[in-house]
């Protein structure tokens, strides 16, 4: 039921070797590029599309970033779920050092690139991901010192993602309550799909130790607890902590307590299935005048309550790709037409709730269409925009309590923000 | 933070090698650095670098810990590949170190102490002081290093140490590593456990000898979480290469294993994870509790920590008992893995594949997340013609697999019914037919609205599936007649699809109205099916119910009206022994490729104690071990700049153990007596993999030599394998072979080198049994009475069972001893078959037994009875074997 990683490879988009590692001398770089320049040559074939492929005997698993392939080779029956996920943290990892990661900061950085390659994984094993703990003890020419005297404790420690004796004059934390709609809307206005994806963003700048316990109005807790939860309580429904919470305690009573990183990073996502309501509606009527011209008349309505209001809209409306000579009107914002996209681009700076706003737009079509055209692509609308200071779930933070040894006082920042994540209704 | 690394791709000069070397000398530690970073930008993009071994080692002795890390990266990447360039290089480091160049003067006079101290230590003065200086060149420092004060330092060694493939420096690793293995840091533990799998891979035995599996066992009980994961990691593939029990789970170790999970990182939790899996729970009430232990990973961010939580509970889960836990478990489950759904596109690709496992073996489990519904309704109106009819069939093998969710696919499809697009009625149709055996007496008030778009089918599949459903259902539908008559009229026109089925349909109509329009339909049907149409199939269906019906009409009923069984979806299902053993791989290949992991597993041992063949890789097999470098010029072994730097010593490349089988062939005298095409044949390479050859002379009795041999015959000619494994310290080399006087008087000259090591070796006889051995009848009858009876052996071979007489004489046959003819005696088979030994010596066999029962009866008669014993230990091999 083990098994481990043979070798590490970083290709370019061609497939070519940039840098490996070896971890087991039972790969060949020679064969690995061999098989993966063909495999990359094969573009449209679904099976090569396949991120775990086997090849005489090698088993290859890969992962692509900007220009640059990353891939696992093994012999054994590994881990496949661990092995993917680690070449994304790698990607985490390089990106942390390199600020991008591309052919061109592998090269300029490949001393560094082998001694990560190194530390991160030992005889094809995952060992060590945590990219500011990494800075500690393997650093960048500028600021490499002559020699190190130890590894960070976090390294092998309980708290492996965080160091001790970090000093911020001020302690503050930014706590950002993201929540991404998702929403499919089919032609007569029936909602096909919909989901919430959540996400408890938080920057910490905490000295020390700092232990922190964060309240939300979860209905099971506050149901637990005994006390009354008023309407305002939530469900959610699949919660994935960051791996500094403590999950049996969680387990336990519900309670979130974690030690957090330095820095930025993702406490918690959660899900929500239930059904929302579209927060920004839009219809199109279009009506084509014998193939020479097309009227098009867009309402988008904001479905919020009044007291919010919907910022940065961007809502993209389709039009056929030989459309020319746009003349558009907006009752709000501004609309062009962006002929790369195939549509007219509407945005409004500020869409408060329960408004109605229209767009009205005519093109010309040219008279003559080849007759064995194929039939119009049936892209959907698109919307983007954001809403600050709401969330569709409902969440709340009750409380974050920072709790540090030497008793200082930090005030946490919270802020919701509701965006639009895949927003498409149908024409 | 970004580097300018790449200026150290840049020379690209034709004398850049000498130039490295120059600078690797230099008396300037930045000079050095520089160098040595060049070194390793050129091995990054594949030139070969080997010939600058020695100097890029020389600066192996550095404060710097970045340079030492570049020089070990180096080391390993050259040490293993080429373990007999180590000895080139030393001879160039002796020269230059006679010399005493500048700077680097002092370490090398410290390395010649270690030198001049393993001489005498290891080898007692006889052994070969290149060998010696191979070996301590890469371990020296390293095994200083393994003392350093600073635990990065420590641990980067012992890691370095491991990754140096070659057999002979595994013994010098052993003390560091112990002393590693107990080290004051954890990062130095965790480092040497994984260490220790490095070395099992490389030489099992030494690590039982030496106790390293006790110490990693210690380590399990380590108080550093993460010390105890790579424990774990490595004694679980210790074990998973190893028969015998080494890692067993005790309920000790699972309790403090799963108290490590609560705070190693991510990765330990996936290793331990993944080696408890293997853990069988006393009881449902141990399941339970362990269950609980994991649960709270289902909701870590790390999807490998999710799936491997997730196969441990669906395997305890196989011990509960109650109900309610189970439901509970798998409501718990259901949550994570839809949101694995939403994760990277390749780890959706894993998480997939194994939620397909996952849902054969717990069909509920994601019974409730069906939210695609609407979905495949709104693809079903799409343009693509293609794409809908695939929704169509989704919506419908929904409806099938899920009793839950057949209700709302059936309302589902008639609103697509009603849309009336032609293809996207006609897929429907065709769902709907399946639906309808899947869930008899259900939802047959539906088909008065299909029947609404019978003329609109222009399908084959189509129509065959309606007229199937008119038939079946005939006594529901008023105007089922009608209807089937309207498409009788167009019968000789339509594929033979439709026709089959409107035959049958029009059986049933009658069988269920016997009235006068159906007597009408169905004798033009019966004849149109007979006398009108070439087709078979038809024919012979229809000439069937002919029968039947003119017969017996009641016995027609009960055929053609018979009750169905139901049907299942169970396409994609996997044989349950097979899903078992995949749910157990939850996560890894084997659970994405649903194979198990023994079909794609091609581990290979890299290192094996026999370094003889296995540091000479031949390319078919071992080409794996070829470093990025030298791969860009296969086989340039020391370029010549350095090789004339150095006239390499005759014997140097030689100090490498000596090559298996090499000498064999031109040492090996005549076989006297035998004629020239058996006489033994060189052989190119050492033994084909097969059984290993028997020991003849074990390593205690030949001071460390051991040689290994067989005869065999291949491809028609005889071979005398030999393995000779050199396990001294000392070089051997000019081997000579003489055969004692034996039966077949083979024999081989030449003087012999002191000391001579005797051996024996049997002879097998049937390696001689020649391919033209096969005898007519009559020859065989007319040899066996013209030998006299004195010239008849006869033996009982007591352990030998023949249970089938194709596979014996198969068997026989594959060795060169031919059939003649059987007879049976009583219960038992007699056999006759004949063989030919060289020189023309036949052997005429009878063999006598009773099939299944132990002992067979053997007797022969040849011109040479003196051969009967050798000729009866070879048939007793060929047979028990």
């Amino acid at each position: 039921m083990s098994g481990a990683a043979s070798a590490l490879f970083l290709l370019d988009i061609k497939g070519r070797v940039l840098i490996w590692r070896d971890y087991r001398g039972d790969v060949s770089a020679v064969q690995a590029e061999r098989f993966f320049t063909k495999l990359i040559e094969k573009e449209g074939d679904p099976q090569s599309q396949d991120p775990v492929v086997y090849d005489n005997g090698v088993t290859y698993m890969f992962i692509q970033h900007n220009n640059v392939y990353l891939m696992m080779a093994t012999r054994q029956n590994c881990n496949a779920a661990s092995l993917l996920f680690f070449l994304h943290r790698v990607v985490d990892v390089f990106k942390h050092y390199f600020e991008e990661l591309e052919e061109e900061s592998l090269r300029d950085n490949f001393v560094v690139v082998y001694e990560l390659l190194d530390e991160i994984m030992d005889f094809g094993y995952p060992q060590f991901t945590e990219a500011t703990i990494l800075t500690e003890y393997i650093k960048t020419d500028a600021y490499r010192m002559e020699v190190t005297q130890k590894p960070p404790m976090a390294v092998t420690n309980a708290v492996s993602w965080r160091s001790e004796g970090i000093v911020y004059k001020k302690n503050e934390v930014f706590l950002d309550v993201v929540e991404s709609v998702n929403m499919l809307v089919n032609s007569n206005g029936q909602i096909i799909r919909s989901d919430v994806v959540g996400a408890l963003k938080m920057r910490t700048y905490l000295s020390g130790m700092p232990e922190c316990k964060l309240g939300l109005n979860d209905r099971v807790l506050l149901e637990a607890q005994g006390r009354t939860t008023k309407g305002k309580a939530i469900d959610l429904d699949d919660i994935k902590f960051h791996q500094c919470v403590r999950l049996a305690r969680f387990e336990n009573d519900r309670t979130i307590s974690f030690i957090p990183p330095d820095g930025s990073f993702d406490l918690m996502t959660y899900r929500l299935s239930a059904q929302v309501k579209p927060l920004i509606w839009v219809e199109a009527q279009i009506e084509r005048h014998s193939r020479s011209r097309i009227e098009m008349m867009v309402k988008s309505r904001s479905q919020f309550k009044e007291r919010s209001t919907a910022t940065n809209v961007e809502i993209e409306v389709p039009v056929p790709s030989d459309a020319t000579n746009p003349n558009i009107r907006t009752s709000m914002g501004s609309a062009s037409y962006a002929p790369e996209k195939d549509a007219l681009v509407w945005k409004i700076k500020s869409f408060p709730g329960g408004k109605e706003y229209m767009m009205r737009a005519e093109l010309t079509l040219p008279s003559i269409r080849s007759e064995d055209a194929p039939p119009e692509r049936k892209a959907p609308i698109r919307v983007k925009f954001e809403i600050p200071y709401f969330t569709v779930s409902g969440i709340q933070v009750r409380y974050l309590k920072i709790i540090e040894k030497s008793g200082y006082q930090s005030l946490p920042w919270v802020r919701y923000i509701t965006v639009a994540g895949e927003y498409e209704l149908r024409m | 933070m970004s580097g300018h690394d790449s200026k150290y791709f840049s020379t690209t000069k034709k004398g850049e090698i000498p130039e490295l070397k120059e600078e690797l000398n230099s008396q300037y530690k930045d000079k050095r650095k520089d160098a040595v970073k060049k070194v390793i930008a050129a091995m990054t993009v594949g030139k070969d670098v080997s010939s600058l071994f020695t100097d890029v080692v020389n600066c192996m002795q550095t404060e710097n810990l970045e340079l030492k890390k570049l020089v070990y990266l180096y080391l390993i990447n050259y040490a293993k590949s080429q373990p007999d360039l180590a000895i080139l290089a030393v001879n160039t480091f002796v020269k230059t170190s006679r010399v005493g160049t500048n700077g680097v003067y002092l370490w090398q006079c410290q390395a010649w102490t270690i030198v001049a101290k393993l001489i005498s230590v290891k080898t007692d003065g006889n052994g070969d002081i290149w060998e010696v200086v191979q070996i301590a060149i890469p371990i020296w420092v390293p095994s200083q290093d393994s003392q350093d004060p600073n635990p990065l330092i420590r641990a980067l060694a012992v890691r370095t140490m491991g990754c140096i493939r070659v057999d002979k420096i595994t013994e010098y690793l052993c003390d560091p590593l112990q002393r590693c293995l107990k080290d004051d840091d954890p990062y130095v533990r965790k480092t040497a456990a994984i260490c220790v799998a490095k070395l099992y891979d490389i030489n099992a035995e030494l690590v039982e000898d030496r106790g390293f599996l006790d110490s990693l066992k210690d380590l399990i009980s380590d108080n550093n979480p993460m010390v105890v994961a790579n424990a774990v990691a490595a004694l679980a593939e210790i074990q998973e290469n190893s028969a015998r029990p080494i890692f067993e789970i005790t309920s000790a170790t699972l309790s403090k294993l799963l108290t490590a999970l609560n705070e190693c990182t991510e990765w330990g939790q996936v290793f331990i994870l993944d080696a408890l899996s293997r853990y069988k729970a006393a009881d449902a009430r141990e399941a339970e509790n362990i269950v609980e232990r994991v649960t709270p990973r289902l909701q870590h961010a790390n999807c490998a920590v999710v799936l491997s939580a997730v196969k441990m509970i669906l395997l305890q889960m196989e011990l509960i008992t109650s109900t309610d836990v189970v439901r509970n478990l798998c409501k718990k489950m259901a949550p994570p893995l839809v949101t694995l759904l939403s994760a990277e596109p390749e780890i959706q690709y894993v998480a997939l594949r194994n939620i397909n496992l996952i849902v054969q073996k717990r069909p509920t489990i994601l019974a409730h997340e069906i939210k695609v519904l609407l979905e495949f309704k709104e693809y079903a109106t799409e343009v693509d013609v293609d794409f809908v009819r695939k929704a169509v069939r989704a919506i419908g093998r929904c409806a099938i697999k899920l009793e839950r969710a057949a209700e709302r696919c059936i309302s589902v499809l008639l609103e697509l019914i009603k849309i009336k697009v032609n293809y996207v009625v006609q897929e429907a149709i065709i769902v709907i037919k399946d639906i309808f055996r899947r869930y008899p007496n259900t939802y047959e008030s539906i088909i008065a609205t299909l029947c609404e778009s019978l003329d609109t089918l222009d399908e084959p599949e189509a129509k065959a599936s309606m007229i199937w459903i008119i038939g079946e259902y005939a006594e529901r539908i008023d105007n089922a007649d009608e209807l089937l008559e309207s498409f009788l009229e167009s019968f000789p026109e339509e594929p033979p699809q439709v026709q089959l089925q409107l035959l049958t349909a029009t059986v049933k109509l009658f069988l269920k109205k016997p009235t006068e329009g159906p007597q009408q339909m169905i004798q033009a049907v019966l004849n149109n099916a007979t006398v009108e149409t070439d087709n078979p199939d038809l024919r012979d269906r229809a000439y069937i119910y002919w029968r039947l019906l003119s017969i017996d009409p009641e016995a027609a009923k009960d055929v053609v009206l018979a009750e169905k069984p139901v049907i299942t979806d169970d396409s994609n299902q996997l044989d349950p022994s097979l899903l078992d053993e995949l749910l157990a791989n939850i996560a890894t290949l084997s659970s994405v490729y649903h194979k198990p992991p023994e079909a794609f597993v091609t581990r290979v041992k890299t290192v094996s104690q026999r370094t003889e063949e296995d540091d000479y890789p031949d390319g078919s097999e071992a080409g794996y071990a070829e470093s990025p470098a030298h791969a860009a010029e296969t086989g340039a072994l020391p370029p010549s700049s350095s090789a004339s730097r150095q006239p390499a010593p005759a014997q140097a490349p030689a100090a490498a153990p000596p090559v298996a089988a090499a000498p064999v062939p031109d040492l090996l005298g005549d076989l006297i007596g035998l004629d020239n095409s058996n006489s033994l044949v060189p052989v190119d390479q050492p033994t084909p993999a097969g059984p290993p050859l028997p020991v003849l002379l074990p390593a205690s009795k030949g001071q460390g030599l051991q040689i290994s041999a067989q005869l065999v015959r291949r491809d028609g000619q005889i071979f005398y394998s030999m393995l000779f494994e050199n396990n001294s310290q000392s070089l051997l080399d000019g081997f000579m072979i003489q055969f004692n006087k034996n039966t077949f008087g083979l024999a081989a000259g030449g003087p012999l080198q002191q000391p001579v090591w005797y051996f024996n070796d049997k002879i097998p006889l049937h390696v001689f049994f020649a391919e033209d051995g096969r005898m007519e009848r009559a020859t065989f009858l007319e040899t066996w009475k013209s030998l006299p009876d004195s010239n008849e052996v006869l033996k009982d071979l007591p352990g030998v069972v023949i249970n089938s007489v194709e596979a014996t004489l198969d068997k026989l046959a594959a060795s060169n001893m031919f059939f003649i003819a059987k007879r049976k005696n009583a219960n038992q088979e007699v056999l006759y078959l004949s063989a030919k030994i060289p020189r023309g010596i036949p052997f005429l066999i009878e063999l006598t037994a009773a099939l299944g029962v132990p002992g067979v009866k053997c007797a022969i008669k040849t011109p040479s009875p003196e051969m009967a014993p050798l000729f009866f230990e070879a048939i007793e091999h060929l047979l028990k074997s």
